[in-house]
Protein backbone atom coordinates (compact mmCIF):
# COMPACT_ATOMS: atom_id res chain seq x y z
CA UNK A 1 0.00 0.00 0.00
CA UNK A 2 1.27 3.30 -0.55
CA UNK A 3 2.04 6.12 1.54
CA UNK A 4 -1.01 8.22 -0.83
CA UNK A 5 -4.20 8.66 1.29
CA UNK A 6 -5.93 9.00 -2.07
CA UNK A 7 -4.05 8.25 -5.96
CA UNK A 8 -6.42 9.36 -8.69
CA UNK A 9 -4.98 7.41 -11.97
CA UNK A 10 -5.81 8.14 -15.18
CA UNK A 11 -9.44 9.26 -14.74
CA UNK A 12 -11.39 10.15 -17.54
CA UNK A 13 -15.17 10.49 -17.00
CA UNK A 14 -17.75 10.95 -19.56
CA UNK A 15 -21.47 12.23 -18.98
CA UNK A 16 -24.43 11.57 -21.29
CA UNK A 17 -25.24 8.28 -23.56
CA UNK A 18 -24.80 7.58 -27.41
CA UNK A 19 -24.60 10.46 -29.42
CA UNK A 20 -24.58 13.12 -26.23
CA UNK A 21 -21.72 11.25 -24.63
CA UNK A 22 -19.07 13.84 -23.91
CA UNK A 23 -15.83 13.76 -22.23
CA UNK A 24 -15.95 15.58 -19.26
CA UNK A 25 -12.57 14.86 -17.34
CA UNK A 26 -9.39 13.79 -19.22
CA UNK A 27 -6.29 12.11 -17.86
CA UNK A 28 -6.58 13.16 -14.60
CA UNK A 29 -4.11 12.13 -11.88
CA UNK A 30 -3.27 13.02 -8.34
CA UNK A 31 -1.64 11.67 -5.47
CA UNK A 32 -3.20 13.54 -1.83
CA UNK A 33 -0.98 12.24 1.00
CA UNK A 34 -2.65 11.68 4.50
CA UNK A 35 -3.33 14.50 6.37
CA UNK A 36 -3.19 16.41 3.67
CA UNK A 37 -5.70 19.53 2.53
CA UNK A 38 -5.82 19.56 -1.17
CA UNK A 39 -7.59 22.46 -3.45
CA UNK A 40 -8.74 21.92 -6.40
CA UNK A 41 -9.82 25.29 -8.20
CA UNK A 42 -11.34 26.14 -11.67
CA UNK A 43 -14.26 27.93 -13.68
CA UNK A 44 -17.81 26.09 -13.14
CA UNK A 45 -17.91 23.59 -15.93
CA UNK A 46 -14.65 22.06 -15.24
CA UNK A 47 -15.26 19.36 -13.84
CA UNK A 48 -14.23 19.68 -10.42
CA UNK A 49 -16.98 18.36 -8.62
CA UNK A 50 -16.96 15.87 -10.85
CA UNK A 51 -14.28 14.75 -9.96
CA UNK A 52 -15.52 14.20 -5.99
CA UNK A 53 -18.76 12.53 -7.31
CA UNK A 54 -16.37 9.81 -9.31
CA UNK A 55 -14.53 8.75 -6.59
CA UNK A 56 -17.21 8.36 -4.17
CA UNK A 57 -19.13 6.08 -6.69
CA UNK A 58 -21.81 8.33 -7.36
CA UNK A 59 -20.42 8.65 -11.31
CA UNK A 60 -20.63 5.58 -13.04
CA UNK A 61 -19.26 6.27 -16.73
CA UNK A 62 -15.37 6.53 -16.10
CA UNK A 63 -12.12 4.60 -16.55
CA UNK A 64 -8.76 4.82 -14.67
CA UNK A 65 -8.40 4.28 -11.35
CA UNK A 66 -9.13 5.90 -7.77
CA UNK A 67 -8.21 4.09 -4.57
CA UNK A 68 -8.97 5.59 -1.31
CA UNK A 69 -6.91 4.15 1.25
CA UNK A 70 -5.96 1.18 -0.43
CA UNK A 71 -9.81 0.94 -1.94
CA UNK A 72 -10.25 0.85 -5.02
CA UNK A 73 -13.74 2.87 -5.50
CA UNK A 74 -15.03 0.34 -8.02
CA UNK A 75 -13.80 -2.63 -7.27
CA UNK A 76 -13.23 -2.41 -3.23
CA UNK A 77 -16.00 -3.13 -0.80
CA UNK A 78 -18.77 -0.16 -0.76
CA UNK A 79 -19.25 -0.35 2.87
CA UNK A 80 -15.15 0.24 3.05
CA UNK A 81 -15.16 3.23 1.63
CA UNK A 82 -18.03 4.84 2.97
CA UNK A 83 -16.41 4.51 6.25
CA UNK A 84 -13.31 5.39 5.31
CA UNK A 85 -14.53 8.78 3.06
CA UNK A 86 -17.50 11.12 2.72
CA UNK A 87 -18.54 13.92 0.73
CA UNK A 88 -20.18 17.10 2.06
CA UNK A 89 -22.16 18.91 -0.81
CA UNK A 90 -22.02 22.26 -2.04
CA UNK A 91 -25.99 23.61 -1.29
CA UNK A 92 -27.12 23.24 2.10
CA UNK A 93 -30.78 24.09 1.01
CA UNK A 94 -30.49 20.25 -1.28
CA UNK A 95 -28.31 18.15 1.05
CA UNK A 96 -30.95 17.90 3.89
CA UNK A 97 -34.18 15.48 3.58
CA UNK A 98 -36.79 17.82 4.08
CA UNK A 99 -38.99 15.24 6.12
CA UNK A 100 -35.80 14.30 8.42
CA UNK A 101 -34.84 16.16 11.68
CA UNK A 102 -31.45 17.32 11.98
CA UNK A 103 -31.67 13.93 14.61
CA UNK A 104 -32.91 11.62 12.58
CA UNK A 105 -30.92 12.54 9.68
CA UNK A 106 -27.71 12.36 11.46
CA UNK A 107 -28.42 8.64 13.09
CA UNK A 108 -30.26 7.56 9.97
CA UNK A 109 -26.49 7.39 8.20
CA UNK A 110 -25.66 5.85 11.68
CA UNK A 111 -28.03 3.15 11.76
CA UNK A 112 -27.91 1.96 8.24
CA UNK A 113 -24.22 1.14 8.87
CA UNK A 114 -25.22 -0.46 12.26
CA UNK A 115 -23.44 1.79 15.12
CA UNK A 116 -24.56 1.35 18.11
CA UNK A 117 -25.20 4.17 20.79
CA UNK A 118 -26.66 6.48 17.97
CA UNK A 119 -28.26 9.01 20.06
CA UNK A 120 -25.59 9.64 21.90
CA UNK A 121 -23.01 9.97 19.47
CA UNK A 122 -25.20 12.42 17.10
CA UNK A 123 -25.16 14.77 20.24
CA UNK A 124 -21.53 15.09 20.19
CA UNK A 125 -21.95 15.32 16.88
CA UNK A 126 -24.16 18.07 17.23
CA UNK A 127 -21.94 20.49 19.95
CA UNK A 128 -18.62 19.42 18.41
CA UNK A 129 -19.61 21.54 15.49
CA UNK A 130 -20.97 24.21 17.48
CA UNK A 131 -25.00 23.55 16.93
CA UNK A 132 -26.79 22.29 20.73
CA UNK A 133 -28.39 18.90 21.53
CA UNK A 134 -31.77 20.92 21.34
CA UNK A 135 -31.14 21.33 17.31
CA UNK A 136 -31.51 17.80 16.94
CA UNK A 137 -35.68 17.81 16.87
CA UNK A 138 -35.29 20.77 14.21
CA UNK A 139 -36.27 20.71 10.38
CA UNK A 140 -33.62 21.63 8.17
CA UNK A 141 -36.25 24.70 6.99
CA UNK A 142 -36.37 25.90 10.17
CA UNK A 143 -32.31 26.47 10.02
CA UNK A 144 -30.05 28.93 8.48
CA UNK A 145 -28.13 28.45 5.86
CA UNK A 146 -24.85 28.00 7.90
CA UNK A 147 -26.69 25.59 10.43
CA UNK A 148 -27.83 23.59 7.48
CA UNK A 149 -24.23 23.47 6.13
CA UNK A 150 -22.98 22.49 9.88
CA UNK A 151 -25.68 19.68 10.00
CA UNK A 152 -24.75 18.30 6.63
CA UNK A 153 -21.31 18.41 7.47
CA UNK A 154 -21.97 16.37 11.35
CA UNK A 155 -24.02 13.69 9.04
CA UNK A 156 -20.88 13.55 7.07
CA UNK A 157 -18.73 12.74 9.87
CA UNK A 158 -21.55 10.34 11.64
CA UNK A 159 -19.15 7.52 10.19
CA UNK A 160 -16.22 8.65 11.24
CA UNK A 161 -14.43 8.84 8.20
CA UNK A 162 -11.03 9.78 7.51
CA UNK A 163 -11.74 11.48 4.43
CA UNK A 164 -13.45 14.51 3.58
CA UNK A 165 -14.08 15.75 0.05
CA UNK A 166 -15.93 19.11 0.82
CA UNK A 167 -17.40 20.58 -2.76
CA UNK A 168 -17.52 24.12 -2.28
CA UNK A 169 -18.14 23.94 1.24
CA UNK A 170 -18.85 27.70 1.39
CA UNK A 171 -20.11 28.88 -1.62
CA UNK A 172 -23.54 29.29 -0.82
CA UNK A 173 -22.72 30.86 2.61
CA UNK A 174 -22.62 34.13 3.17
CA UNK A 175 -19.30 36.07 3.18
CA UNK A 176 -19.50 36.48 7.66
CA UNK A 177 -20.73 32.61 7.81
CA UNK A 178 -17.81 31.94 5.37
CA UNK A 179 -15.07 32.25 7.52
CA UNK A 180 -16.63 30.70 10.76
CA UNK A 181 -16.99 27.59 8.21
CA UNK A 182 -13.88 27.41 7.33
CA UNK A 183 -12.26 27.83 10.93
CA UNK A 184 -14.55 24.72 12.29
CA UNK A 185 -13.50 22.78 9.03
CA UNK A 186 -9.84 23.49 9.74
CA UNK A 187 -10.68 23.02 13.55
CA UNK A 188 -12.15 19.41 13.32
CA UNK A 189 -9.09 18.68 10.74
CA UNK A 190 -6.34 19.12 13.21
CA UNK A 191 -8.82 16.67 16.16
CA UNK A 192 -9.66 14.25 13.86
CA UNK A 193 -6.71 14.29 11.69
CA UNK A 194 -8.73 14.33 8.54
CA UNK A 195 -7.85 14.80 5.02
CA UNK A 196 -9.59 16.72 2.53
CA UNK A 197 -10.17 17.35 -0.96
CA UNK A 198 -11.49 21.28 -1.31
CA UNK A 199 -13.32 22.07 -4.62
CA UNK A 200 -13.52 25.80 -5.12
CA UNK A 201 -13.88 28.45 -7.64
CA UNK A 202 -12.35 30.82 -4.78
CA UNK A 203 -8.89 31.17 -4.95
CA UNK A 204 -8.41 32.78 -1.58
CA UNK A 205 -10.56 29.73 0.12
CA UNK A 206 -8.13 27.56 -1.38
CA UNK A 207 -4.89 29.29 -0.23
CA UNK A 208 -6.22 29.90 3.02
CA UNK A 209 -7.35 26.02 3.20
CA UNK A 210 -4.44 24.03 1.12
CA UNK A 211 -1.34 23.16 0.99
CA UNK A 212 -1.33 22.25 -2.43
CA UNK A 213 -4.00 22.79 -5.21
CA UNK A 214 -4.60 21.80 -8.79
CA UNK A 215 -5.76 24.45 -11.31
CA UNK A 216 -8.60 22.68 -13.61
CA UNK A 217 -9.51 24.17 -16.97
CA UNK A 218 -12.08 22.57 -19.39
CA UNK A 219 -11.63 18.71 -17.83
CA UNK A 220 -7.93 18.46 -17.54
CA UNK A 221 -5.53 19.78 -14.96
CA UNK A 222 -3.18 22.17 -16.02
CA UNK A 223 -1.01 22.94 -13.51
CA UNK A 224 -0.46 21.25 -9.48
CA UNK A 225 0.68 24.24 -7.70
CA UNK A 226 1.93 24.76 -3.64
CA UNK A 227 0.76 27.23 -1.49
CA UNK A 228 4.19 29.09 -1.03
CA UNK A 229 4.15 29.11 -5.18
CA UNK A 230 1.09 30.71 -5.25
CA UNK A 231 2.59 33.34 -2.64
CA UNK A 232 5.52 33.91 -4.35
CA UNK A 233 3.98 34.08 -7.90
CA UNK A 234 6.25 31.30 -9.20
CA UNK A 235 3.73 30.39 -11.88
CA UNK A 236 4.15 28.85 -14.83
CA UNK A 237 0.57 28.06 -17.00
CA UNK A 238 -0.74 31.18 -18.50
CA UNK A 239 -4.70 30.03 -17.20
CA UNK A 240 -3.52 29.55 -13.68
CA UNK A 241 -2.43 33.36 -13.85
CA UNK A 242 -5.26 34.84 -15.65
CA UNK A 243 -7.36 32.71 -12.93
CA UNK A 244 -4.92 34.26 -9.74
CA UNK A 245 -5.49 38.25 -12.08
CA UNK A 246 -8.89 37.84 -12.21
CA UNK A 247 -9.86 36.62 -8.63
CA UNK A 248 -7.92 39.57 -7.48
CA UNK A 249 -10.68 41.98 -7.55
CA UNK B 1 -28.92 34.24 6.33
CA UNK B 2 -31.59 35.07 9.02
CA UNK B 3 -31.37 32.95 12.56
CA UNK B 4 -34.88 35.10 13.45
CA UNK B 5 -36.61 31.28 12.63
CA UNK B 6 -33.99 29.86 15.51
CA UNK B 7 -35.22 28.29 18.81
CA UNK B 8 -38.62 30.11 19.37
CA UNK B 9 -39.79 26.91 21.26
CA UNK B 10 -37.44 24.92 22.76
CA UNK B 11 -38.22 21.28 21.47
CA UNK B 12 -37.49 18.13 23.80
CA UNK B 13 -38.58 15.08 21.58
CA UNK B 14 -38.96 14.18 18.19
CA UNK B 15 -42.94 13.77 18.95
CA UNK B 16 -42.94 17.30 20.05
CA UNK B 17 -40.89 18.50 16.89
CA UNK B 18 -43.69 16.66 14.80
CA UNK B 19 -46.70 18.11 16.53
CA UNK B 20 -45.46 21.37 16.41
CA UNK B 21 -45.30 21.28 12.49
CA UNK B 22 -48.39 19.68 12.28
CA UNK B 23 -50.04 23.06 14.12
CA UNK B 24 -48.32 25.24 11.93
CA UNK B 25 -50.00 23.62 9.34
CA UNK B 26 -53.10 23.47 10.94
CA UNK B 27 -52.82 27.14 11.17
CA UNK B 28 -52.50 27.33 7.44
CA UNK B 29 -55.24 25.27 6.79
CA UNK B 30 -57.37 27.25 8.80
CA UNK B 31 -57.41 30.23 6.53
CA UNK B 32 -59.12 28.41 3.70
CA UNK B 33 -62.82 28.80 4.60
CA UNK B 34 -63.78 26.35 1.89
CA UNK B 35 -61.29 24.01 3.03
CA UNK B 36 -62.82 23.66 6.32
CA UNK B 37 -66.24 23.39 5.02
CA UNK B 38 -64.77 20.33 2.97
CA UNK B 39 -63.15 18.89 5.73
CA UNK B 40 -66.37 19.04 7.98
CA UNK B 41 -68.06 17.33 5.22
CA UNK B 42 -65.59 14.56 5.05
CA UNK B 43 -65.79 14.83 9.42
CA UNK B 44 -69.11 14.55 9.37
CA UNK B 45 -69.53 11.56 6.73
CA UNK B 46 -67.19 10.01 9.47
CA UNK B 47 -69.26 10.53 12.32
CA UNK B 48 -72.81 9.17 10.86
CA UNK B 49 -70.78 5.96 10.21
CA UNK B 50 -70.03 5.64 13.02
CA UNK B 51 -72.89 6.45 15.01
CA UNK B 52 -75.27 5.51 12.52
CA UNK B 53 -77.27 3.25 15.18
CA UNK B 54 -77.94 6.01 17.08
CA UNK B 55 -79.00 8.24 14.71
CA UNK B 56 -81.43 6.19 12.55
CA UNK B 57 -85.25 6.59 12.94
CA UNK B 58 -86.13 3.37 11.36
CA UNK B 59 -84.79 -0.12 10.52
CA UNK B 60 -83.01 0.01 7.23
CA UNK B 61 -84.28 -3.18 5.64
CA UNK B 62 -87.53 -3.85 7.53
CA UNK B 63 -89.96 -3.14 4.53
CA UNK B 64 -93.29 -1.24 5.48
CA UNK B 65 -95.79 -2.18 2.71
CA UNK B 66 -98.41 -0.10 3.85
CA UNK B 67 -96.23 3.21 4.18
CA UNK B 68 -94.30 2.84 0.53
CA UNK B 69 -93.37 6.16 -1.35
CA UNK B 70 -94.71 8.02 1.38
CA UNK B 71 -93.59 12.15 0.95
CA UNK B 72 -90.88 13.57 3.54
CA UNK B 73 -92.49 14.78 6.51
CA UNK B 74 -92.27 14.08 10.47
CA UNK B 75 -92.80 10.14 10.47
CA UNK B 76 -90.30 10.02 7.35
CA UNK B 77 -87.55 13.15 7.45
CA UNK B 78 -86.67 12.15 3.46
CA UNK B 79 -89.49 9.72 2.57
CA UNK B 80 -89.69 5.96 2.34
CA UNK B 81 -89.07 4.39 -0.84
CA UNK B 82 -90.71 1.70 -3.17
CA UNK B 83 -90.43 -0.51 0.33
CA UNK B 84 -92.03 1.31 2.91
CA UNK B 85 -88.52 2.38 4.26
CA UNK B 86 -86.99 5.26 5.72
CA UNK B 87 -84.96 7.23 3.10
CA UNK B 88 -82.90 9.30 5.61
CA UNK B 89 -81.83 5.96 7.39
CA UNK B 90 -80.75 4.05 4.95
CA UNK B 91 -78.63 7.12 4.02
CA UNK B 92 -77.22 7.04 7.40
CA UNK B 93 -76.35 3.59 6.99
CA UNK B 94 -75.59 3.85 3.18
CA UNK B 95 -72.64 6.26 4.99
CA UNK B 96 -70.61 3.16 5.87
CA UNK B 97 -70.94 1.63 2.46
CA UNK B 98 -69.84 4.74 0.92
CA UNK B 99 -66.63 4.99 3.27
CA UNK B 100 -65.75 1.33 3.23
CA UNK B 101 -65.67 1.14 -0.59
CA UNK B 102 -63.40 4.36 -0.83
CA UNK B 103 -60.88 3.31 1.96
CA UNK B 104 -60.46 0.07 0.28
CA UNK B 105 -60.00 1.53 -2.63
CA UNK B 106 -58.09 4.32 -1.69
CA UNK B 107 -55.68 2.09 0.76
CA UNK B 108 -55.16 -0.33 -2.32
CA UNK B 109 -54.77 1.60 -4.62
CA UNK B 110 -52.48 4.51 -3.00
CA UNK B 111 -49.58 1.78 -2.33
CA UNK B 112 -49.62 -0.07 -5.25
CA UNK B 113 -49.28 2.88 -7.81
CA UNK B 114 -46.85 4.43 -5.23
CA UNK B 115 -44.49 1.63 -5.33
CA UNK B 116 -44.89 0.83 -8.78
CA UNK B 117 -44.06 4.38 -9.54
CA UNK B 118 -41.34 5.46 -7.27
CA UNK B 119 -39.55 1.84 -8.13
CA UNK B 120 -39.96 2.85 -11.85
CA UNK B 121 -38.47 6.33 -11.27
CA UNK B 122 -35.73 5.60 -8.85
CA UNK B 123 -34.32 2.13 -11.17
CA UNK B 124 -34.94 3.39 -14.56
CA UNK B 125 -33.80 1.63 -17.84
CA UNK B 126 -35.89 -1.50 -18.53
CA UNK B 127 -37.92 -1.87 -14.98
CA UNK B 128 -39.24 1.75 -15.70
CA UNK B 129 -40.03 1.42 -19.10
CA UNK B 130 -41.70 -2.06 -18.62
CA UNK B 131 -43.46 -0.59 -15.44
CA UNK B 132 -44.71 2.44 -17.49
CA UNK B 133 -45.70 0.37 -20.41
CA UNK B 134 -48.33 -1.36 -18.02
CA UNK B 135 -49.66 1.37 -16.53
CA UNK B 136 -50.19 2.98 -20.02
CA UNK B 137 -52.27 -0.12 -20.72
CA UNK B 138 -54.28 0.40 -17.51
CA UNK B 139 -54.60 4.15 -18.24
CA UNK B 140 -56.14 3.52 -21.87
CA UNK B 141 -58.77 0.99 -20.97
CA UNK B 142 -62.07 3.44 -19.89
CA UNK B 143 -62.55 3.42 -16.59
CA UNK B 144 -65.73 2.29 -15.88
CA UNK B 145 -65.63 -0.15 -18.68
CA UNK B 146 -62.52 -2.20 -16.92
CA UNK B 147 -64.67 -1.91 -13.49
CA UNK B 148 -67.49 -3.45 -15.26
CA UNK B 149 -65.59 -6.04 -16.83
CA UNK B 150 -63.87 -6.96 -13.73
CA UNK B 151 -67.26 -6.77 -11.80
CA UNK B 152 -68.54 -8.87 -14.22
CA UNK B 153 -66.14 -11.75 -14.30
CA UNK B 154 -66.05 -11.74 -10.56
CA UNK B 155 -70.28 -11.37 -10.04
CA UNK B 156 -71.29 -8.43 -8.28
CA UNK B 157 -70.81 -6.80 -4.65
CA UNK B 158 -69.17 -4.51 -2.81
CA UNK B 159 -65.53 -6.11 -2.09
CA UNK B 160 -65.81 -7.02 -5.60
CA UNK B 161 -66.45 -3.78 -6.85
CA UNK B 162 -64.00 -2.56 -4.71
CA UNK B 163 -60.88 -4.41 -6.47
CA UNK B 164 -62.40 -3.58 -10.09
CA UNK B 165 -62.43 0.20 -8.36
CA UNK B 166 -58.63 -0.53 -7.50
CA UNK B 167 -57.90 -2.45 -10.84
CA UNK B 168 -58.37 1.18 -12.50
CA UNK B 169 -57.29 4.08 -9.99
CA UNK B 170 -53.92 2.87 -8.91
CA UNK B 171 -52.14 3.86 -12.83
CA UNK B 172 -52.50 7.91 -12.28
CA UNK B 173 -50.36 7.00 -8.38
CA UNK B 174 -47.74 5.38 -10.31
CA UNK B 175 -47.16 8.36 -12.66
CA UNK B 176 -47.69 10.85 -9.91
CA UNK B 177 -45.06 8.88 -7.62
CA UNK B 178 -42.38 8.94 -10.67
CA UNK B 179 -43.08 11.69 -11.33
CA UNK B 180 -41.74 13.24 -7.93
CA UNK B 181 -38.81 10.54 -8.10
CA UNK B 182 -37.50 11.50 -11.10
CA UNK B 183 -37.09 14.56 -9.62
CA UNK B 184 -35.42 13.85 -6.38
CA UNK B 185 -33.58 11.13 -7.35
CA UNK B 186 -30.18 12.48 -8.31
CA UNK B 187 -30.39 15.25 -5.47
CA UNK B 188 -28.07 15.97 -3.24
CA UNK B 189 -30.16 14.52 -0.11
CA UNK B 190 -30.48 11.27 -2.03
CA UNK B 191 -26.99 11.05 -2.92
CA UNK B 192 -25.83 11.72 0.37
CA UNK B 193 -27.75 9.15 2.04
CA UNK B 194 -26.52 6.87 -1.07
CA UNK B 195 -23.19 7.55 0.27
CA UNK B 196 -24.10 6.46 3.31
CA UNK B 197 -24.31 2.89 2.11
CA UNK B 198 -28.58 2.76 2.32
CA UNK B 199 -29.54 0.24 0.25
CA UNK B 200 -31.83 0.81 -2.67
CA UNK B 201 -35.38 -0.73 -0.53
CA UNK B 202 -34.49 1.83 2.40
CA UNK B 203 -33.90 4.87 -0.36
CA UNK B 204 -37.31 3.89 -1.78
CA UNK B 205 -39.10 3.86 1.33
CA UNK B 206 -37.87 5.65 4.26
CA UNK B 207 -36.61 8.80 1.89
CA UNK B 208 -37.95 8.95 -1.77
CA UNK B 209 -42.28 7.66 -0.32
CA UNK B 210 -42.15 10.30 1.94
CA UNK B 211 -41.16 13.10 -0.69
CA UNK B 212 -44.58 11.65 -2.72
CA UNK B 213 -46.67 11.39 -0.21
CA UNK B 214 -47.75 15.12 -0.45
CA UNK B 215 -48.53 15.05 -3.70
CA UNK B 216 -50.52 10.94 -3.36
CA UNK B 217 -52.47 12.60 -0.41
CA UNK B 218 -53.73 15.45 -2.70
CA UNK B 219 -54.39 13.19 -5.68
CA UNK B 220 -56.19 10.59 -2.92
CA UNK B 221 -58.75 13.35 -1.52
CA UNK B 222 -59.74 14.30 -5.56
CA UNK B 223 -59.78 10.49 -5.95
CA UNK B 224 -62.35 9.74 -3.18
CA UNK B 225 -65.32 12.18 -5.05
CA UNK B 226 -64.57 10.55 -7.79
CA UNK B 227 -64.59 6.47 -6.18
CA UNK B 228 -67.80 7.65 -4.63
CA UNK B 229 -69.22 8.42 -8.20
CA UNK B 230 -67.67 5.03 -9.71
CA UNK B 231 -69.29 3.11 -6.88
CA UNK B 232 -72.39 4.35 -7.09
CA UNK B 233 -72.80 3.90 -10.79
CA UNK B 234 -71.42 0.49 -10.52
CA UNK B 235 -74.62 0.33 -8.07
CA UNK B 236 -77.06 2.29 -10.27
CA UNK B 237 -76.16 -0.44 -13.00
CA UNK B 238 -76.69 -3.15 -10.77
CA UNK B 239 -73.13 -4.55 -10.52
CA UNK B 240 -72.54 -2.84 -7.00
CA UNK B 241 -73.89 -3.61 -3.70
CA UNK B 242 -76.82 -5.53 -4.30
CA UNK B 243 -80.12 -4.96 -2.35
CA UNK B 244 -81.15 -4.93 0.15
CA UNK B 245 -78.23 -2.98 1.03
CA UNK B 246 -78.21 1.04 1.23
CA UNK B 247 -75.92 1.90 -1.27
CA UNK B 248 -76.52 4.92 -2.25
CA UNK B 249 -75.96 4.55 -6.64
CA UNK B 250 -77.99 1.56 -5.92
CA UNK B 251 -80.85 3.42 -4.00
CA UNK B 252 -80.84 6.18 -7.22
CA UNK B 253 -81.67 3.56 -9.39
CA UNK B 254 -84.64 2.09 -7.63
CA UNK B 255 -85.76 5.44 -7.62
CA UNK B 256 -85.39 5.63 -11.55
CA UNK B 257 -89.35 3.96 -11.56
CA UNK B 258 -90.62 6.91 -9.48
CA UNK B 259 -88.59 9.70 -10.39
CA UNK B 260 -91.77 11.74 -11.78
CA UNK B 261 -94.05 11.21 -9.28
CA UNK B 262 -91.92 10.28 -5.77
CA UNK B 263 -88.86 12.70 -6.81
CA UNK B 264 -87.42 12.20 -3.15
CA UNK B 265 -86.65 8.40 -3.67
CA UNK B 266 -83.68 9.30 -6.03
CA UNK B 267 -82.80 12.45 -5.23
CA UNK B 268 -82.22 12.15 -1.55
CA UNK B 269 -79.18 9.56 -2.29
CA UNK B 270 -78.29 12.22 -5.10
CA UNK B 271 -78.04 14.39 -3.45
CA UNK B 272 -76.03 12.53 -0.39
CA UNK B 273 -73.60 11.98 -3.32
CA UNK B 274 -73.35 15.48 -4.63
CA UNK B 275 -72.61 16.60 -0.68
CA UNK B 276 -70.11 14.12 0.16
CA UNK B 277 -68.34 14.59 -3.38
CA UNK B 278 -68.39 18.88 -3.58
CA UNK B 279 -66.89 17.99 0.08
CA UNK B 280 -63.69 15.69 -0.89
CA UNK B 281 -62.99 17.92 -3.31
CA UNK B 282 -62.76 21.17 -1.47
CA UNK B 283 -61.08 19.41 0.67
CA UNK B 284 -58.64 18.39 -2.22
CA UNK B 285 -58.06 22.13 -3.42
CA UNK B 286 -57.39 23.25 0.07
CA UNK B 287 -54.56 20.58 0.53
CA UNK B 288 -53.12 21.06 -2.84
CA UNK B 289 -52.95 25.09 -2.09
CA UNK B 290 -51.00 23.86 1.03
CA UNK B 291 -49.00 20.98 -0.20
CA UNK B 292 -48.14 20.66 -3.42
CA UNK B 293 -44.27 20.58 -3.96
CA UNK B 294 -44.84 23.14 -7.18
CA UNK B 295 -47.02 26.23 -5.54
CA UNK B 296 -45.05 26.01 -2.62
CA UNK B 297 -42.04 27.94 -2.08
CA UNK B 298 -38.91 26.13 0.28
Amino acid sequence: MSTKMINIKDLCVWFGEGQQRTQVLKNINLQIARGESFGLVGESGSGKSTILRTAMGLVEDYSGEISIDGINTRTGDYKALIRCAQMLFQDPYASLHPRFTVGQAITEVMKINAIDNHQQKMVDLLLSIGLTAEHQYRYPHELSGGQRQRVALARSLALEPDVLLLDEPTSALDASIQAEMLNLLNKLKQSLGLTYIIVSHDIAVVSYMCDRFAVMSQGKVVEILSREQLRSGDIQCEYTQKLIAASEY
Amino acid sequence: MNKAKELDTPLQSLGQARRAQLLKFWHRFKRNKLGLLGLGISITLVLLAIFAPLLATHDPYEPALYERLTAPGAEFWLGSDELGRDIYTRILYGTRLTLFIVLLVILTSAPIGLLIGASSGFFGGWVDKVLMRITDIFLSIPKLMLALAFVAALGPGIVNAAIAITLTAWPPYARLARAETLAIRKSDYISAIRLAGASRFRIIFRHIVPMCMSSVIVRMTFDMAGIILIAAGLGFIGLGAQPPLPEWGAMISVGRKFIFDQWWVAAMPGIAIFVVSLGFNLLGDALRDLLDPHLRNR
